[in-house]
């Protein structure tokens, strides 16, 4: 029998299977940040030994960093001195680190592809859930703990169960006005924010065939919001395209090399799945989150579920609660809801082509008077980039505030945060309450879905923009 | 990492499904270079009114006296959203050694098994059964017999748990412990991957 994608790149890597128990993984690239890295280090240390492979790792700042000002030493002291920590850590250890003020420096799953440093076939890993992202160039790539980060500090590896193993194809075409935001958040909202927990799962399909990398990594990127390990889409033309001729890609006789084993990376046809779904695209509409986790989304056009006819008791309670701390009532349209803040950022939606997507459609408008507008970008390169191509121009102009790169108000770890009680259109991946700051209530979408509600003030079909 | 086999103690029942780790400990918390003190702002914004101690919100579990123990019992999915240890550490300093649900989310699986506090999984039916359960009800978990009994009623249900994790958990080792003694095989496995990439 034939191998998924997931077992090419698993079997590869195995060093070592461990009777009943998990299998010893190595990892090629380990990518950390400031936050969930300072303990690990301090094991290391505590046992008295260095780390294995420093020139594997890669490291940045940018969960808990400002994005205004950055020239200047962060003002809150607790996060000063964990990006300091960091800096300290990785001089000690000889780690390449890309921190504030460095060219290469953004959101750890935005500078490792434009970067080239995820490269089809690895494995890779990262302390940060969204590190599923990578697995749209055909990569096995998944979040870790702490303690896990110190593993392969250890030992560049980690030892892990191999998942069971999803596919799901989505065909056809996306309809005017749809992207691949709303094809992740129609699958979540499917198949709920646990129905993949356990899994590895493959995007095929079509539709995702003809999506850009960068499109390809808000799918993979999400993955951990059904509960999956990962995500991953096999490399084809557009990944090979893309990586070409990028900082760290392979270049001339390593290139053609690296070229030939990457093209063998796709699932066989007689390849296994323990579960496959198919999706068609022109069902899908622009999508919005309504409660406080990834999996209550409906289409736009949609009404909010009632409890009406649930036999599930803890289904129920979850929806009202979820209602009562959005604020609003089962059965309503979103649509013409006031809204108070848009983010536009995040690694979900942080790239070049999503801030373009959103410039297209603002220009020569300006935001509802009542909506505050941050467009955080996911990296100095982004930001480079959207001031190259005048898309800077055309956001001021439309009253939109451009920050600096990182994590943002994606998580509220910094001050960017969204009030208790306000309402934010968001292109982030989690509406968890209080995720955006005590008490915000977040609703996810497109940054095409999130522009246009900016400029309306209210939930806008982004369609009767087009 | 602390040894771990039988517990017998009351519980905590925290009735919600989908927890994920953004309430267990919100993000703002996790400033910290250490693995220490964040039992203090577990379950933070649930438990305070207005992010403050004085405040303490009467309706959440962890605020009711009559409820104390070192198991704490939740709905399903458990520990969903971010890869943040600090989850598994806030519940750990607070005083539990078990987390019991009907369903683990991954990565805090991991977390927890990697911190010496055990996930146990149960069945829906099972789960029901703990809920009903009054104040004063105790449960018993042994480890190595993989078992959790409900003291009350009797009634035992087993659990699932990978062996190898068993044998950590059960005698205090550490992943790192295990793949430090596979050094030479990992060495030998990069040769192999260095040749078949020329």
């Amino acid at each position: 029998m034939g191998k998924t994608l997931f077992e090419k790149i698993w079997d590869t890597h195995i060093v070592q299977e461990v009777t009943d128990g998990p299998s010893v993984l190595y990892i090629d690239k380990h990518f950390i940040h400031e936050v969930t890295s300072p303990q690990a280090f301090k094991g290391i240390e505590d046992r008295g030994i260095s780390i294995f492979r420093p020139a594997q790792i890669v490291a940045t700042a940018d969960h808990n960093v400002p994005t205004q000002n950055q020239h200047l030493p962060i003002s809150d002291a607790l996060s000063r001195f964990q990006v300091d920590t960091l800096i300290a850590n990785c001089k000690k250890h000889g780690i390449e680190l890309y921190g504030l003020g460095h060219e290469h420096q953004g959101i750890v799953h935005v500078i490792g592809p434009e970067l080239g440093v995820t490269q089809p076939g690895m494995t890779i890993v990262c302390g940060d859930s969204h590190t599923s992202t990578h697995g749209a160039f055909g990569t096995i790539a998944f979040g870790i703990g702490t303690s896990e980060v110190e593993m392969v500090f250890a030992s560049q590896c980690l030892l892990q169960t191999k998942p069971k193993q999803m596919r799901i194809n989505i065909e056809g075409t996306l309809g005017k006005g749809v992207v691949s935001k709303d094809i992740i958040l129609y699958i979540i909202a499917k198949i709920s924010a646990s129905g993949a927990t356990g899994y590895f799962v493959e995007y095929a399909g079509l539709a995702v065939r003809a999506l850009s990398m960068e499109a390809r990594m808000t799918i993979c990127n999400m993955s951990i919001e059904m509960g999956a390990r990962g995500g991953l889409i096999a490399p084809d033309q557009t990944t090979f395209d893309y990586l070409k001729g990028r900082t760290f890609a392979p270049a001339s006789a390593a290139w053609d090399t690296s070229l030939a084993y990457w093209q063998t990376l796709y699932s066989d046809p007689d390849a296994a799945f323990d579960i496959e779904l198919t999706i068609d695209a022109a069902t899908i509409e622009p999508m919005i989150t309504y409660g406080t986790n990834p999996g209550l989304g409906i289409g736009i056009t949609k009404n909010v579920p009632t409890t009406a006819g649930m036999q599930d008791e803890g289904e129920r309670k979850n929806l009202e609660k979820a209602l009562q701390y959005m604020g609003l009532t089962a059965g309503q349209s979103l649509i013409g809801m006031p809204v108070q803040h848009v983010f536009i950022g995040s690694c979900t939606n942080s790239r070049i082509e999503d801030l373009r997507l959103v410039a297209d459609l603002v220009k020569g408008k300006t935001k509802n008077p009542n909506v505050q507008v941050m467009i955080v970008p996911g990296s100095q390169k982004v930001a480079k980039q959207v001031v190259k191509e005048g898309l800077d121009i055309i956001f001021s102009a439309a009253g939109f505030e451009i920050r600096q790169a990182g994590c943002s108000a994606c998580l509220g770890m910094n001050e960017d945060k969204v009030p208790a009680g306000e309402y934010c259109v968001s292109t982030s991946n989690r509406n968890f309450e209080g995720r955006q700051g005590a008490g915000a209530r977040t609703l996810l979408a497109s940054p095409l879905t999130a522009a246009a509600s900016a400029i309306t003030g209210v939930i806008t079909d982004v369609r009767t923009l087009l | 990492m602390n040894k771990i086999n039988k517990i017998h103690s009351r519980f905590v029942p925290l009735q919600e499904e989908n927890v994920d780790t953004d309430q267990i400990i919100p993000a703002r918390f996790l400033k910290a270079t250490t693995r220490d003190g964040f039992g203090k702002n577990l379950f933070r914004d649930w438990r305070y009114s207005n992010d403050n101690e004085l405040e303490p919100k009467q309706d959440f579990i962890l605020n009711n006296a009559s409820f104390s123990g070192e198991i704490l019992v939740a709905g399903k999915n458990f520990g969903c959203g971010s890869s943040r240890e600090h989850a598994a550490w806030a519940i750990k300093d607070y005083g539990f050694l078990v987390v019991v649900s009907s369903f683990f989310a991954d990565i805090f699986k991991n977390n927890a098994l990697n911190n010496g506090l055990l996930p146990i999984t149960v069945s829906d039916s099972f789960l029901v059964s703990i809920f009903a359960l009054g104040k004063e009800a105790t449960l018993s978990v042994c480890l190595e017999n993989q078992t959790i009994t409900m003291d009350a009623t009797g009634a035992v249900e087993t659990f699932e748990i990978n062996v190898y994790k068993k044998t950590c958990l059960l005698n205090g080792y550490d992943d790192i412990d295990y793949l430090l003694s596979n050094k030479a095989a990992i060495e030998n496995f990069e040769k192999k991957q260095s040749v078949s990439k020329l």
